[in-house]
Parts: C-alpha cells; structure tokens; sequence
C-alpha cells in the first residue's frame, strides 16, 4: 500500500507535467457503467490500453470495500454450529487480475504484495482481536468464498499485445457482483521497474425495477414494508376473484 | 429465463420459481394447508439466504390468506372475536420474534435456529400425520372419529373469561391469546403462518367448531404475517416483494389444480402423501445440520454493531 501511495502523490504533483509528457501507459473499457437489471446474469468487461513504448502490462480490478463476517461451524453434539468469528473490512467485493506473463516473472514479490496483485495477498483490515495464526484461516476462507462465487479469480487473466503497444483483456462480472465504484488499475512495467501505472473507474448500478425496489427497501425499509403488505393484499384480493369466477 | 432478485441479491430461473410456488399452490389447494412451512425451506434449499426466505415468505402468506379468508368469510366461517384476540397475542408474540430474528442474526446462530425449529416442527407433523393415516388406512374406515375433548382441564380454569358466541365458547381469553402469541413467534422466525399449529390447537385445546376453525386462523395469519412483513422489512430489509410476487403467481395457478385433484383422492392418502414429503423435507434439513458442510467457513456482510 506504501508505494501505491507515494507513486499518487507523485503522481498527482508531476500531473502538470504528466499532462505535457505523453503518459506512459493509458488505459480504457469498454464501458464504464454496468447496469444490473432484473435479467442481469453477468457481463464482460474489455478493458483496453497503449504502453508507451512496450513493457509488461499487470492489470488489476478491485470491487468496492465491504466488510465481512467470517463464521467456522463445529461439530456441537453431532450438530454444525457457527463457533468462532472473526469480521474484517477493507474487503473488495470484486478481484480480477490480469497480466501479459505471470506476474511473478514481471515484478518481485515485493512490488507484488504492495500492491497487492493477486487476490491470495490481499489485505483485509481485521476488526477486533484475533489471534495471527486464526486470521489466517479465516482470511483463506474468505478468498475462497469469493473465488467459489466467481468474485475472486483464481488465476490471471491474460493481457494481450495488439501490435508493440495496444494491449486488451477481458474480466468477468458475474451475477453476484455488488454494487459501487469499481477500479481498474493498471501497472506498465519494464525490467521489474513500475514505468507508469493508470486508473479507470468502473460504476455497477442496480437500474429498473431492482433498483428501485432495493433503494426503497433500504432508505424507507416501513413504508416499504407497508407498500409490501398492501401489494400483497391486493394479489390476494384478485386471487380470491380468480377463484369465485372459475 | 434468469431474474435477478433484488433483496435477495441473486440471480434465479424464473421458471424454477414459478414452478416452486406451483408445487407449493398445488400442495396447499390439495391439502387445505398454508404454503409457508413448505415454501421456506425450499427458498432455503435453493440457496436463498434464510433471512430473506423468512421475510418474503411472510409477505407471500399475507396475499394467501386474504384469499382464504375472504372465502371463509363468504360462508359465515370466521369467528372474529376470537381472531380477533388471537391477532393482539399474535402482534406481541411476532415483536418479539423479530427481536430474537434480529438478535440471532448478529450472533451467527440464525440460520442453524431457523433450521432446527424445522427439523423440529416439520419431523412432528409429519410423523403424526403419518400416524393418524396410516391407522386410519390400516383400519380400513373412512375418518376416525375424533373424541371430543370438551372435558374440563386445568386450562379452563384461568381468569378473564371472554364467551365467544360464534364458536359457542365461554373460555379464558388467556388461551387464544396465548396461542396467538406462540405462533406470532414462530410466525417471526420461521415464515410461516402457523396454521399446523394452531389449527390443531384450537380443535383439541379451545374446542372449537371444526367449521370455524381454518377461517378464524387465517384470519391471524394475516394480521399476523402482515406485521411480520413490516417488522422485517423495517429491522432486516429482508423482504423480497419481486421473490413474493413471483411464487404467488405460481401458488394461485398451482392451488387451482390441487383443489380440483385433491377432491378426487382420498383423505388418509393425501394425508399419507403429504406427511411422507413433510418428512422427506426434515430428513433434508436435518442432514444439512448434521452432515459435515463443504466449507465449515462462511461469509455474511456484517449485521449490526
């Protein structure tokens, strides 16, 4: 997290001359909005660049930070019960990663686990006590709870060079995915040095009907439930005259 | 054709729940009973969070039992000065159930409550009516004839005794209150309506009319499963109303079939029926507790403080 941040600030005090130099590496996709819709069962986002240049591309999407509760049943007189706990914040809804070659060929593990490329070195902030070797047992579970839900990928995908400077590569959002503000991150490297990196925000929105109906839930949960019992007394209502005419 | 439902943020085959509430109308036209205590579990089986499976099962119960009530209505067949003691036992048991929702919720232990109390619930009615039809088949008659417990219990000798004309009692407004109570509970936490419950209870306990006795616990389920709507909608935002709707279409066309076919079956074999997929269904909920889960681990967003 450490470099990341001194490359912002960097970044941010170089910006007016970044502005006059050609940046680096620049990057893209293909939309920057994502509607999840009452059909929605997934999409696929392109994600596009130039490096200036050449280089090896690492390209990281990262999912709004939520917090987390992890549970561990144990057996209590031949009956699975959630024991233990542990809650975490800091945890990206989404992970996605992607790279021209494996990324442990591009970068040391050094500049990988600072930025935390690869979802196994994310960082999740622990909230309250826990001891270290139990964290880890929970962190694990809770990668792998992402990965089974295809919010985590497992592997990388594969960055590919169109010509010596226009690369692309594709990530998959499934249905699960949550909504906000998403980023994609993305590394140009040469020689295991960071030449230059870029940021493209990704927004996933419920739209339609969903939508509206899970803002309403949240933001006025009793005339919600209100509106609820009346929808449901009035399909009652026309269930009841279905019935008298047959 | 997959739909994304909003509340219980998943993606679902609408078919596959269209279907769901058709098996679950069918069940219930056929057999005269409420969907919920079928419904719930199922939602829970498909993957639907047992939160949510509660809350819109609530919501769903509420539009069934405006239909049967304005059927029993029509006949005369709704005692509603005892429904209506039942409904204020009911209100208060249901607060208190939303409470205890919510407080096992932020312990973890919600999922394995709710599961248990329908290992429990489902294990019981399904083993008794499996007893009672196979007597009865076994016997070879038609229905047994009940004994008609009007005989003097410890029970009618509590205060505040209230005459309810319709039902030709002179009880202690105690035990319809109480009774209401209970179910408002299970009501709150389980989803369901609580008719297997206090159906029986009002023949054998209160001793009233079979006639009136279906109307009259419809008639608090309603009010019941209404409140628990809100509750939930307000506590836990858990109720799915698109999820609701869904199943409810299926249930009306599916209970339409299961009318028309159960008035051609004969009672102890349905009864026989039902109670083998009552039993078949705890038999499922129980190996989900007892039977080692593929990831002893899970992950929910955090509830509260």
């Amino acid at each position: 997290m450490g470099r990341f941040f001194t490359l912002l600030i960097l970044f941010v005090l170089t910006m007016p001359f970044a502005t006059a130099l050609a940046q680096p590496v620049v990057a893209d996709l293909s939309s920057h909005q994502v509607a999840i819709t009452s059909s929605f069962t997934g999409e696929d986002i392109v994600l596009f660049g130039v490096s200036e240049g050449g280089g090896d591309v690492i390209v990281v999407v990262r999912g709004p930070s939520q917090t987390r509760v992890v549970r561990q049943k144990q057996r209590v007189f031949g009956v699975w019960v959630n024991r233990n706990e542990m809650a975490f914040s800091e945890v990206p809804g989404y992970y996605a990663l992607a790279a021209n070659r494996p990324v442990s060929e591009i970068a040391d593990l050094e500049f990988l686990a600072d930025n935390q490329i690869g979802s196994n070195r994310l960082e999740f902030e622990t909230l309250g006590e826990g001891n270290p070797a139990a964290s880890e047992m929970f962190r694990a579970a809770l990668i792998r709870y992402h990965q089974k839900n295809g919010l985590y990928a497992a592997g990388a995908g594969l960055v590919g060079y169109v010509g010596s400077t226009l690369f692309r590569t594709e990530f998959h959002l499934p249905a699960g995915a949550p909504v906000g503000t998403y980023s994609a991150v993305v590394y140009l490297l040469r020689d295991g040095e960071l030449v230059g990196f870029d940021t493209t925000p990704l927004f996933v929105t419920k739209v339609g009907l969903g939508r509206a109906i899970y803002d309403y839930a949240h933001d006025q949960p009793a005339a919600y439930g209100i509106l609820a019992v009346l929808l449901a007394l009035f399909a009652g209502w026309a269930s009841s005259l279905v019935y008298r005419r047959a | 054709m997959q739909i994304y439902l909003p509340i219980a943020e998943m993606s679902v085959n609408l078919f596959i729940l269209l279907g769901m509430g058709a098996v679950v109308g069918f069940l219930s036209g056929m057999f005269g009973v409420g969907g919920g205590f079928l419904m719930t579990p199922f939602l829970i089986f498909m993957g639907v969070p047992a939160a949510v499976a509660v809350g819109t099962e609530a919501n769903q119960i509420v539009a069934a039992s405006l239909a049967g009530v304005m059927a029993h209505w029509r006949r005369g067949n709704v005692d509603f000065k005892m429904g209506g003691v039942m409904v204020l036992g009911g209100l208060a048991g249901s607060g208190l159930g939303a409470l205890l929702f919510r407080e096992l919720r932020e312990q973890g232990q919600l999922d394995l409550v709710i599961s248990v109390l329908f290992v429990v619930f489902l294990g019981l009615i399904g083993s008794l009516m499996l007893w009672e039809s196979a007597r009865v088949i076994l016997r070879g008659g038609s229905a047994a004839k009940r004994r008609r417990l009007r005989r003097h219990y410890w029970v009618h000798g509590l205060p505040f005794k209230m005459r309810f004309h319709k039902s030709g009692l002179y009880i202690s407004s105690l035990l319809p209150l109480g009774m209401g109570f209970l179910v408002g509970v299970l009501a709150s936490i389980m989803g369901v309506g609580g008719g297997f419950f206090l159906i029986p209870a009002m023949i054998y306990v209160l001793g009233m009319p079979t006639s009136v006795v279906v109307g009259t616990s419809l008639f608090q389920i309603l009010f019941v499963t209404a409140n628990v709507t809100i509750l939930h909608s307000v506590n836990n935002q858990t109720v799915d109303v698109l999820l609701a709707l869904i199943l409810l279409s299926g249930a009306v066309v599916g209970a339409r079939f299961g009318v028309a076919v159960g008035a051609k079956l004969r009672g102890e074999h349905l009864r026989g029926l039902l109670a083998v997929l009552v039993l078949g269904m705890a038999v499922r909920m129980a190996t989900r507790l007892l039977l080692m889960p593929q990831d002893v681990f899970t992950v929910t967003p955090l509830v509260g403080g």
